[in-house]
């Protein structure tokens, strides 16, 4: 069988991420790395192929020239083959157009079981999946705990806040997994020497048979109008215990209502 | 274009100068010091252990630290750069780490990877590259430090074996070895034994109260009628070129590792610099501070730059040994004093095990003696430039 993992090439989420001036995400003065959440869906890819299910593992991002690095990050920590969707006109696309360009490069590749993230660490967007579950006109089972595949089914575990969902989809279908399917796993040195021989191919809009006027940042859907920094912490209030210390704490937790 | 602005943990750069396999070596080792190894090795240090080294040597398997920079028997093959990037990780880490991973693929692995028969490749090096066996290096004795050519070890024929006598002392891994080399003076010179740790005569006893290197285990190998097979013997070698061609390896990863723990301590030294206030403002912002840290941080990324010279050098094939002499002497004394002077900013602070200042200092007290004292890489160093030798 065929997997797709997708990941995103993110700014570094510890680093003092900012915004262009037409809201679209600063890429120049941040390093960008494979994002976080992305690591815990080629973890699951591998494990499935480890569990002794017969697969094809290729990793597939859209993103700018040096997007390549999260590829080989995927590769150096195992599968197959990459795949790096690549156009000027896809800069300032939103998670819909996104989801139409991943959809149509999963096509040309062929799939069984397209396995993304729980959300991007940058934009914190998480409802890619589902768009591209919609898109393929597979099944969608996101947020998954815990995976397995089993004679043409994937089957999971998805942890609510009142139950435990045990959900399944025939394959093929698309799934998003969370952070607490399991730690990713270094990529280990002999990885990251094979990663280099591994394939790496460069598609554009045309090549997907995409029309440009249907992504990038003038066919986007939402926009970001403005963006302020978050202010900086203030300075707490102290309270001096002067034998009504108890009487000043519960006023002031009341009066913010926490009690 | 505006220029980016300068990056206070690289500002010259130099990162620029790796490729993107390289940094991601580095990134490798780096994620996994910070968290497996970081969160702990205070704790080992205070208390003299290294108690999950069995464990940790398995997972550093994994990610192919040992023997990285060696070719097949399960070692992946990494360049000379790549391998001082991993050093340089481990020693931001903790020195003792770092030379867990230089005895073992450094002095042992290459021993055997270098001089070993294809048998003593097969039985060893693939279990080593894991981590499943851990490997230590008997060179030094209690008496011979300097001056190995003079070691008393000796091997004697006994039929077709060889029976081993002697002691070897200050021996990292030693007691958690499964295998050691062990260099021994015969009548034929100075030869190496591949010593599986369980043959009778051999025993192991930990040296106790180090004041450095105290999360690294270091050993007395007692060789008391070692009875081996002459298929124990490194046949690829004879003479004191055997070991000094291995220690010269180690002593390339120590150019590296050095600046781990300097950078360690540097970054120490300016968060704390930046919140401590004295005067009304941050320590960081009086002259005194600052001057040190613009020598740290020169020393430092001078030092990287030698050290990537010398990796390059090393995987062109054209590093000369009285290089490494010169790396080793300038990046150690360097990185020592980084160190030290990253402890003064600390003040009281810096003596403490709550800040990783005096733990990098202590353990570098260790470095700056072994695999070479920087008084005999000076000397090597003297006779290169004088054609004099000082000391033999």
């Amino acid at each position: 069988m065929k997997i797709v993992v997708c990941v995103k090439y993110v700014p570094d989420a510890t680093a003092d991420r900012g915004f262009n001036e037409d809201g679209t995400t600063d890429r120049e003065s941040v390093d960008s790395l494979l994002s976080e959440l992305d690591e815990y869906a080629i973890e699951q890819a591998l494990q499935i192929v480890e569990s002794g299910v017969e697969a094809e593992i290729t990793y597939l991002t859209v993103g700018p020239d040096d997007a390549t690095d999260a590829l080989r990050k995927a590769l150096a920590m195992g599968g197959d083959n990459a795949v790096h969707v690549n156009d000027d006109d896809i800069q300032g696309t939103d998670a819909l157009g996104t989801s139409l360009i991943l959809a149509k490069a999963i096509e040309a590749n062929g799939y069984d079981l397209v396995i993304c993230g729980m959300a991007s660490t940058d934009g914190g967007m998480g409802v890619v999946p589902a768009m591209l579950a919609e898109r393929l006109g597979v099944p969608q089972v996101t947020y998954l705990d815990e995976v397995k595949v089993e004679g043409g089914v994937v089957k999971g575990r998805r942890e609510g806040d009142t139950a435990t969902e045990q959900v399944e989809a025939s394959l093929p279908a698309v799934i998003s997994v969370t952070d607490r399917t399991g730690e990713a796993r270094f990529p280990s040195f002999k990885g990251i020497m094979a990663a280099r021989k591994k394939p790496l191919e460069s598609k554009d809009l045309d090549d997907l048979g995409i029309d440009s006027d249907e992504v990038g940042l003038s066919a986007a859907w939402s926009t970001v109008d403005a963006a302020t920094a978050r202010p900086a912490r203030t300075k707490g209030e102290v309270v001096t215990d002067e034998g009504e210390g108890g009487v000043q704490l519960a006023t002031f937790l009341a009066a913010k209502k926490f009690i | 274009m505006a220029l980016a602005p300068i990056d206070p943990k690289d500002p010259l750069g130099i990162d620029d100068l790796f490729d993107a396999e390289e940094l991601a070596v580095r990134d490798t080792v780096r994620r996994f010091c910070a968290e497996r190894v970081t969160p702990h090795v205070a704790g080992w240090f205070e208390r003299g252990e290294l108690p999950t080294v069995r464990e940790l040597a398995v997972e550093l398997g994994r990610i192919g630290v040992f023997g990285m920079h060696l070719e097949g028997y399960g070692c992946a093959g990494a360049s000379a750069v790549q391998y001082g990037l991993a050093c340089l990780e481990l020693e931001a880490c903790d020195s003792g780490l770092r030379s867990l991973v230089s005895v073992q693929g450094s002095l042992a692995m290459y021993a055997i990877h270098r001089f070993g028969s294809e048998e003593q490749k097969q039985a060893w090096l693939p279990r080593m590259a894991a981590g499943e066996a851990l490997g230590c290096f008997g060179l030094t004795e209690p008496d011979v430090g300097s001056d190995p050519a003079s070691m008393r070890t000796h091997a004697k024929r006994d039929g077709s074996d060889w029976i081993l006598n002697g002691r070897k002392m200050w021996i990292t891994n030693g007691s958690v070895a499964s295998v050691a080399v062990v260099w021994a003076r015969t009548d034929e010179g100075v030869r190496g034994f591949v010593v599986p740790t369980d043959t009778p005569g051999f025993a192991a006893h930990d040296i106790h109260h180090k004041m450095s290197l105290r999360a690294s285990v270091t050993s007395e190998l007692v060789l008391d009628d070692v009875r081996l097979p002459d298929s124990a013997v490194l046949p690829e070698v004879v003479g004191m070129r055997g070991p000094l061609t291995c220690l010269n390896e180690a002593r390339y990863g120590i150019v590296w590792g050095s600046l781990g723990a300097a950078r360690t301590c540097l970054q120490a030294a300016l968060d704390y610099a930046a919140t401590r206030e004295q005067f009304g403002r941050p320590i960081a912002g009086f002259q005194l501070t600052q001057a040190k840290f613009a020598d740290m941080a020169v020393e430092l990324h001078k030092g990287l730059l030698l050290a990537l010279h010398l990796g390059r050098r090393k995987d062109a094939g054209t590093l000369r040994p009285e290089q490494v002499s010169f790396g080793k002497l300038n990046n150690v004394r360097e990185a020592i004093e980084i160190c030290r002077t990253a402890r003064t900013i600390l003040g009281a602070n810096g003596i403490s095990l709550e800040y990783p200042v005096m733990r990098h200092a202590a353990n570098l007290e260790s470095v700056l003696t072994y695999e070479g004292t920087s008084e005999m890489h000076t000397l090597v160093i003297g006779k290169a430039l004088t054609g004099l030798d000082a000391f033999r």
